[in-house]
């Protein structure tokens, strides 16, 4: 009964952390398109005003609390679980979903290489945990 | 690509795999946490093996931060995922502990994967682009 319990909060972390972060994910890429590309940008402006520029993003912003969000479910999942199970079941979900959110809410052009490659290490990520 | 661009990735490979292996290893020390006491999560940073592994995932952040920045998320995600390798070699190498036939193939894995994601662009280029408009105005042969 312990066990089915710890089986089930653990799997609710993971929905909890792939849901979250894919999200956060999706916002901070966005976030930091519209920034542009940061290496430029310090070097003409400085690493502050870079600072101010993602913090002043409502796109950041959010993404930071998505991400929050599923820092906070993974550490609940790791009390009830190993890592062998959480890390790896987060981590290959959340390439999956990532793939799917990007192509649809980013407009990135996810072609055959890169669904081959999201895949890939998604089942990689899986083995190595078995 | 640019080797500092390559530098990133690599922060971002290395900084989260060992990040979450310490936050793991605080967790297992603080203990299990329940639903009916959630704040007590709130407390588990003030273990020093989560703390630190806080201060890894910030390094890590940063470095994520700038690689989206100049590349696609279905590039910087699959492209940084390395860190798996590193921590199995460590595992292996540097612990001497055994590494399955299965963990090898999902090695194997992981390294086509990254292997097939970089040989590709690292940016979607959109029309609304400056660069993308200079190509899209270019007449084609």
């Amino acid at each position: 009964m312990t066990h089915g319990i710890s089986n089930l909060n653990a799997w609710l972390a993971i929905a909890a952390v792939v849901l979250a972060s894919s999200t956060g994910d999706v916002l901070l890429a966005r976030a930091m398109k519209k920034i542009g590309d940061v290496g430029e940008l310090r070097k003409e402006r400085g690493l502050f005003s870079v600072v101010l520029l993602a913090l002043g993003s409502r796109y950041f912003l959010a993404g930071v609390g998505c991400m929050a969000l599923a820092f906070y479910s993974l550490l609940f999942g790791l009390s009830w679980n190993d890592v062998s199970l959480i890390g790896p079941a987060t981590a290959s979900l959340t390439f999956v979903a990532n793939a799917v959110a990007a192509r649809i809410f980013l407009h990135e052009h996810v072609d055959s290489r890169r669904w081959a490659a999201a895949l890939l290490v998604a089942g990689g990520v899986v083995l190595m945990a078995v | 690509m640019t080797f500092p661009k390559y530098l990133i990735l690599a922060g971002v490979s290395i900084f989260a795999p060992l990040g979450d292996s310490l936050l793991s290893y605080g967790m297992k020390q603080v203990g299990n946490v329940s639903l009916q006491h959630i704040a007590s999560l709130l407390l588990a940073i003030i273990n020093p093996w989560v703390a630190l592994g806080i201060l890894l995932l910030l390094g890590f952040f940063a470095c994520y931060m700038t690689a989206l920045s100049w590349a696609d998320l279905t590039y910087v995600l699959p492209a940084s995922s390395l860190g798996y390798v590193l921590l199995a070699l460590i595992a292996r190498f540097a612990l001497h502990e055994h590494v399955t036939v299965t963990r090898w193939l999902g090695i194997a894995l992981v390294s086509s994967g990254v292997g097939f994601v970089t040989q590709g662009p690292e940016r979607t280029r959109h029309p609304s682009e400056p660069s993308a408009r200079a190509v899209v105005a270019r007449p084609s042969r």
